[in-house]
């Protein structure tokens, strides 16, 4: 399928985990990612593959477990509500080295909130979430596109690291509808000799996050722990837009990213040197791309649509060199780009 | 004439942490046996609960997963889904299965998951030190219900195979006890065809084992098997409960 096709960011994430070989889906509806689960009611069955629509999200991220644990590719999909709900078996697969995707397609919160996209769903991604040491790696799409291409990568990188990985968009970029690509993208493929098949010519492997002997349980942590380093020296993933000289720079994610695009061309436009820098991986964080722009900046102006959450690990990058303010918008709003510039202009 | 039995085959030959006494160990071996005779140790998966049998995989010597407590029976449906020519079970207390694991087993049982459930009910939560559980009987003093459970504050005892009953996608709910020779060679039996129902791939199959816990009943193991005569089986009767098999 090498023509463009108009598609929304659900359905073209979910034909991309059909094609990235995702084995089982399993889900429960929540707004506004129920063109997902829809989706993949009809395509896994198309493709004689495993769909369960799920008591719970409990339910679901549970089952999750065990296809992952069965050695499959595997991928639930929900909304922050939902996602706060799957916390528990995040952190049981984090614990169990299990790989998995997980895709978030945020709205306001807390609690019940609305239906609107948000990002207010930042620190739960990107700091763990649920009990215990650990991180998962998140990706940020902020086009339909990249809602497609992302998803190969997010099975990839699950795979390779053995940990789920968290797809971050929100009801926008979900809902929304973009002309996109849906050509397969590269899959790499990696052995399971640890999965759960029956203990056949082999020792019985087994699948568990509980070390009760006394000092087991910091060497399992100290071994994740060396996974993740392993991880932030490997990946980052960011899009940089006419940082090179600038003075101002803009940093933002996702659907944020998209309106901070055009207000760094505008501000081109009025011989005001400004850039954008894009976080596509929030972790691991672009820190040392920041840090780097943090020599030549006046100043920073993060932008997200939360109280404000990822300017905290921007600041981290910054280290106080220069100044980090912050706009954003709550409960599904959008931050305006007039709004911005008029921040930015206020500034100089 | 002295007869020794041996070690299955499906038990791994080291010591367990259960208490003297408990039916945990029976039970296992009742398992493994099962598994060694019907020859599937090579391609069943078991799935250990939280609680005291949490353990089970440094136990039963075959592919085993943990689950999150109570989601035992969603972790077997992943599993089963993706591998639906393997056996799997899950083993489950009363606090994982019937307090916070309700929902898993009631729409694993619902939807028919063509796997295999051990139910081990010892009317109190044993690992975390005797609190009551979703079985613990009327009247019965625990760590929570120190004068006894009353049903005005703590509700009332489930008996899970019947309330199973009526979903349709149970085919196989039976209900034994560990606590004389005769009871553990009916609940072998029981414990078999519910392996049987699955691998004729006819759907959910259950069976509870009313089990004693000597320590948290604070009592001794013999008296503790007399109570278990005494105060459970009254309540929740013993047999086949459903049985769709035939």
């Amino acid at each position: 399928m090498e023509t463009k096709i108009l598609i929304s960011g659900n359905e073209a994430l979910g034909e991309a985990a059909v094609q990235a070989g995702c084995k089982a889906y399993f889900g429960y509806p929540i707004t506004p990612q129920n063109e997902l689960t829809a989706y993949m009611s009809r395509r896994m069955l198309e493709e004689n593959r495993v769909f369960v629509q799920a008591e719970s999200e409990l339910a679901a991220i549970n089952m999750v477990l065990g296809a992952a644990a069965s050695g499959v590719r595997t991928m639930t999909t929900s909304s922050s509500p939902g996602i706060s709900l799957m916390q528990e078996g995040l952190s049981y697969m984090a614990g169990d080295e299990l790989p998995c995707v997980v895709a978030n397609i945020a709205r306001g919160g807390p609690g019940l909130g609305n239906i609107a996209g948000s990002q207010s769903d930042y620190f739960q991604s990107v700091k763990g979430g649920g009990h215990g040491d650990y991180n998962l790696i998140v990706i940020a799409p902020a086009t339909v596109q990249e809602m497609f291409d992302f998803t190969f990568t997010a099975f990839n990188l699950a795979d390779k690291y053995r940990t789920p990985v968290i797809i971050l968009a929100d009801g926008y970029l979900g809902q929304m509808m973009e002309p996109a690509i849906l050509q397969k993208k590269e899959i790499t493929n990696f052995p399971k000799n640890w999965a759960l098949t029956g203990a056949k010519g082999r020792k019985p492997n087994v699948i568990n996050s509980m070390y009760l002997a006394e000092g087991a349980l910091e060497k399992h942590n100290q071994k994740l722990q060396e996974k993740f380093r392993k991880i932030k020296k490997e990946l980052c993933l960011v899009e940089e837009i006419s940082t090179v000289d600038a003075e101002v720079i803009l940093i933002a994610y996702g659907t944020a990213s998209r309106i901070c695009k055009s207000v760094a061309r505008k501000l081109r436009e009025k011989n005001i040197r400004a850039g954008l820098i894009r976080p596509i991986t929030l972790w691991p964080f672009p820190t040392e791309t920041i840090k780097q722009s943090a020599s030549h900046a006046k100043f920073f102006l993060t932008i997200e649509m939360s109280a404000g959450q990822m300017v905290e690990d921007v600041r981290l990058a910054v280290e106080d060199k220069v100044p980090v303010y912050f706009y954003g918008r709550m409960g599904g709003g959008i931050p305006e780009e007039e709004k911005i510039i008029e921040i930015i202009e206020a500034k100089l | 004439m002295e007869k020794k039995l041996g070690l299955p085959k499906s038990m791994k030959d080291v010591i367990t942490h259960y208490c003297p006494g408990c039916g945990h160990g029976v039970i296992h071996r009742i398992l493994a046996e099962v598994i060694d005779e019907l020859g599937i140790k090579e391609i069943t998966i078991g799935i250990a609960p939280v609680g005291c049998a949490v353990l089970a995989y440094d136990y039963l010597d075959m592919d085993m997963a943990e689950a999150p407590h109570g989601r035992t029976p969603a972790v077997a449906t992943g599993i089963k889904r993706v591998q639906p020519d393997k056996i799997v079970f899950t083993y489950q207390g009363d606090g994982d299965l019937a307090a916070i694991g309700t929902g898993e087993i009631v729409h694993t049982a619902a939807r028919g998951e063509n796997i295999t459930t051990i139910f081990v009910n010892n009317a109190v939560y044993g690992m975390t030190g005797g609190q009551m559980a979703p079985t613990t009987l009327l009247k019965q003093k625990t760590d929570t219900t120190p004068f006894g459970r009353e049903a005005k504050y703590a509700g009332f005892p489930i008996r899970v195979p019947e309330m199973l009953k009526s979903l349709e996608g149970t085919v196989y709910l039976a209900r034994e006890t560990v606590i004389s020779p005769k009871n553990i060679i009916t609940l072998k039996k029981y414990i078999r065809k519910a392996f049987d129902t699955q691998i004729k791939k006819m759907g959910f199959s259950l069976v509870e084992v009313l089990s004693p816990c000597p320590t948290n009943m604070k009592l001794s193991p013999i008296q503790s098997y007399d109570w278990v005569a005494k105060n459970m089986v009254p309540y929740y009767p013993l047999g086949e409960i459903k049985d769709l098999t035939k």
